[in-house]
């Protein structure tokens, strides 16, 4: 049978790493074949290079069966291929119809026409239920609405050969599920769709065939119905992976961190309204909530990294309203930073100056102001060693040369080996693979059992469900619901995080 | 031991010297090529000029200064202050601070040396230790206030600091012309001899050098061993190097700003005394910011910010100082001689800054690609 594409023994070399080793990639006609691999595994420049943005240094792509050469994505477009990219190439300021028809403009004598386009346009909408207001700005849709410009850019320009980066890293639960139904329907519309995901369950759910990449090379091609999840995920990583972490029932104890009627100003916007809350020795408080819902800036306040406006943060018992960062660091907060590249790490220094970054002052890493190398290289190598860090050269590796895992692996590492009783851990996941994820999660747990109290903050809902004690829900500033994870679920979260309590209350009102 | 070993042993020692020259080599590599376009384009402006005397001439730019111990001497006295002025230059920027402000900060120190010097006629030692220190206050002082702008109001300190240059010139020339003129002769009295710097005449003799230079020296095994080895170098270093990772690690970084410009702007003070204790030396009533700040900032390039670096640029610029006066025994004229001095050292400080600019931005390429390689979710 003939492949609607096929991309044959790619080989893309950037320096002296092999991002793409040999690849091959079969997609049948109206199929919806998902790209699976870790991070690193090469999925992006596999991707990349068939939609024009990189050339391969080895390697034949077809298309219906005839070679093409795709020089850049202008050639990929005529191809009929369409790409939605991990993070949008939209223009914020331009209206929704502006930004679809925009390169693929229909002029009539010298001035734009909108009529024809928005008609067309009109009618895939309704096709394919995929509803926005051509005439609101982008910078004021969400999210999800953004991606749905973006799914309705590649349709209007009758590409027939969808690739979807990452789709459902910025979406709420529902949100995912239209999005699923959406690639549904254009599979039967005989449309041929790429997705690239790491989400095994999301896979699981759409797609009909996988291929699986591990260090630039192809390790599977399975039929998606047949395959397990858990076989996938083997293949993946290279070994059986435990998928349910195992959580043991144990007693909160005493209130560590306590946080009454919290308010945040920032940019002259109240981005934390009235949040009240208690986090208790031995147990993980999850907050959930779509991106840019205030839980940033929640935690920030808290670790001091950005002013408060008003209200009370107690720490083991102190206020620490008015105390310096280093302060309450002396007081027993940890802290796993939302953006690991801006303050987690000073990406610049090695990694052993990266090991004791809040312990600069302490023993035994100085002595009358001066470091103590010796003892740094030790604590470095011990974190190195216990928490498997993957380093090139050890203590004396530049961090910003880390993998994103290994840098948060050493992030981890530094906050949970120092003396500590309460941990803020944002985001301690993102965009990490399957191996490092299972670690770090198994890390956390540890932590509650050890008695340490955890404030995760996660856009994962899984993980939110998996980890946590009890889940606060957070929308627009405020924390609008307080969940059981035993008794709720995902559909439940993302009602409340989707803000549908102060719709419905408005509603009934 | 046998004598098999010898040669192994000797080997051994080899290779590791041959390793190290290695690394430092690599290392201090975009100076050296930024020497050599330098010199290349020196030597096609003074082709220009003088095509006959061309070569000889730059032959006695560059190494005139080591003919003759007085030669030597005067390579000395010109470097100190310079070696310093880079070395302040330096300091701020491992902190993130670009302190252009250096010659508003060694004129303070002037001032304050000469001060000391004329109207406190102390005894010798004590003489010029009391003006060094006041100067060191005085460049203190002028550093110290833009870094309590920028750290507090966030004022750039760039801008803050060539402000601080007029400031610091027209207070000179008005403090000078108020209460140290000499008679009506628009000139400063003399400093007292108990003020001056000891001389090192007897090493060189006939120059001016005195152990300006061996301060000079001693301050940047300082600074080298304050910013690679002690934790308030490690938070400056921080602080240069990531605002925001700092601030998260607990730091005090408006304390660290503050602290790195009022330490850059001593040791520019410093740099002052170094170039106004010396015998006979007068200063003028004059409007005019003093040129060895800026000096300070293309040594500080050219040694590549660290402080050992500074000591052999500042040496180089002093060489090239002393070879100028020379060349004009090449037929040139005075003038020329200066702009073409004045082309090679801004020609190799700019090489050094693009070098180092290429290779940052090369590497940022490198690391973007393998982030995107990482299909890393932002």
């Amino acid at each position: 049978m003939t492949y609607k594409i096929e991309m044959r023994n790619i080989t893309k070399i950037f320096g002296t790493l092999k991002a793409n080793d040999q690849v091959n990639l079969k997609v049948a006609p109206g199929e919806i074949h998902a790209v699976l691999g870790e991070n690193g595994a090469g999925k992006s420049t596999l991707m990349s290079i068939l939609f024009g943005l990189y050339q391969p240094n080895e390697g034949q792509i077809f298309i219906d069966g005839k070679e093409v050469f795709i020089s850049d994505p202008n050639v990929a477009n005529d191809l009929g291929i369409g790409m939605v990219h991990q993070h949008f190439k939209l223009v914020d300021t331009f209206t929704v119809l502006e930004n679809i028809i925009l390169g693929y403009e229909t002029v009539n004598r010298g001035f734009l026409s909108y009529l024809e386009p928005r008609k067309k346009i009109t009618e895939l909408m309704t096709m394919y239920k995929l509803d926005v207001d051509l005439d609101a700005y982008v910078k004021d849709i969400s999210v999800g609405q953004q991606q749905r410009v973006e799914i309705l850019k590649m349709l209007y320009r009758d590409n027939d050969m969808l690739i979807l980066d990452e789709p459902t890293a910025v979406l709420t639960p529902q949100e995912i599920h239209e999005l699923m139904r959406s690639l549904k329907a254009f599979a039967k519309e005989g449309k041929t769709l790429i997705l690239i995901s790491h989400k095994l369950n999301e896979i699981k759910e759409v797609a009909d065939r996988c291929t699986i990449l591990q260090l630039g090379k192809v390790v599977g091609e399975v039929d998606v119905p047949s395959t397990s999840i858990a076989k996938l995920a083997s293949i993946m990583v290279g070994r059986e992976v435990v998928f349910r972490v195992d959580k043991e029932a144990q007693e909160a104890g005493k209130v560590l961190l306590s946080v009454k009627d919290l308010n945040v100003i920032r940019h002259k916007k109240e981005v934390v309204k009235h949040v009240s809350f208690e986090v208790k020795s031995g147990e993980i408080l999850g907050i959930a909530g779509i991106e840019g819902n205030g839980q940033t800036e929640l935690v920030n306040a808290i670790s001091g990294l950005i002013p408060m406006e008003t209200g009370r943060i107690m720490l083991n018992g102190e206020a620490v309203e008015t105390k310096t960062i280093r302060e309450k660091y002396q007081l027993g907060l940890a802290h796993v930073p939302e953006d690991r590249q801006k303050h987690g790490l000073i990406l610049d220094f090695t990694l052993g100056y990266n090991a004791f970054l809040e312990q600069y002052n302490d023993e035994p890493f100085q002595k009358y102001g001066f470091l103590r190398e010796k003892e740094i290289l030790k604590h470095t190598n011990q974190l190195i060693h216990d928490f498997d860090i993957r380093t090139e050269r050890g203590s004396t590796t530049i961090a910003r040369s880390m993998s994103g895992g290994n840098q948060q692996k050493a992030i981890i590492a530094r906050e949970i080996t120092r003396p500590h009783n309460l941990l803020l851990a944002v985001q301690p996941t993102r965009g990490l693979d399957v191996g490092a994820i299972e670690y770090i999660q198994k890390h956390l747990l540890e932590e509650r059992r050890k008695g340490v109290g955890v404030l995760l903050v996660s856009l994962e809902l899984d993980e939110i469900l998996n980890l946590s004690d009890r889940i606060l829900v957070m929308y627009e500033g405020l924390i609008v619901k307080e969940l059981d994870p035993k008794s709720t679920n995902p559909e439940e979260i993302g009602f409340y995080m989707s803000g549908g309590s102060l719709h419905e209350s408005s509603t009934n009102s | 031991m046998n004598q098999a070993q010898t040669p192994n042993q000797f080997k051994k020692i080899l290779d590791r010297t041959w390793s190290m020259l290695k690394a430092f080599g690599k290392k201090a590599s975009p100076s050296f090529i930024a020497i050599g376009i330098g010199i290349v384009i020196g030597l096609i402006i003074m082709v220009a000029f003088n095509p006959a005397g061309a070569f000889q001439a730059m032959g006695r730019l560059l190494f005139s200064g080591l003919t003759s111990s007085r030669n030597m001497g005067q390579i000395l006295y010109f470097s100190a202050p310079i070696i310093l002025t880079g070395l302040a230059v330096a300091f701020a920027f491992k902190s993130g601070l670009f302190n252009i402000g250096a010659s508003g900060q060694l004129m303070m120190g002037v001032l304050a040396a000469i001060t000391v010097g004329i109207k406190l006629s102390l005894p010798a030692p004590f003489g010029w230790i009391v003006a060094m220190l006041a100067a060191a206050l005085a460049g203190f002082i002028w550093g110290v206030i833009p870094g309590l702008m920028k750290a507090h109001a966030n004022v750039n300190e760039v801008v803050t600091s060539i402000m601080m240059n007029y400031i610091g010139a027209y207070l000179f020339a008005i403090m000078i012309d108020l209460f140290l003129e000499q008679g009506n002769t628009k000139q400063s009295f003399p400093i007292s001899s108990g003020s001056q710097i000891p001389s090192l005449s007897s090493i060189f003799p006939g120059s001016n050098a005195n152990i300006g230079i061996l301060f000079a020296i001693l301050i940047a095994i300082g600074f080298h061993i304050l910013i690679h080895k002690t934790t308030l170098g490690y938070q400056l270093k921080a602080s240069g190097l990531s605002m925001p990772a700092s601030k998260y690690a607990g730091m005090n970084t408006k304390k660290n700003i503050v602290l790195a410009m009022a330490l850059s702007g001593m040791l520019a003070g410093i740099g002052g005394a170094v170039l106004a204790l010396v015998a006979n030396k007068t200063q003028p009533v004059l409007f005019g910011i003093f040129t060895e700040g800026f000096d300070g900032i293309s040594v500080s390039l050219i040694g590549l910010g660290e402080p050992i670096g500074v000591i052999f640029s500042g040496l180089l610029l002093g060489m090239l100082r002393v070879g100028a006066f020379n060349v004009q025994l090449n037929d040139f004229d005075e003038n020329i001689i200066k702009v073409i001095q004045g082309i090679m050292i801004y020609t190799i400080a700019v090489s050094v800054a693009i070098q180092i600019g290429l290779r940052k931005l090369i590497a940022h390429m490198k690391s973007k690609k393998q982030i995107e390689e990482a299909g890393e979710q932002a």
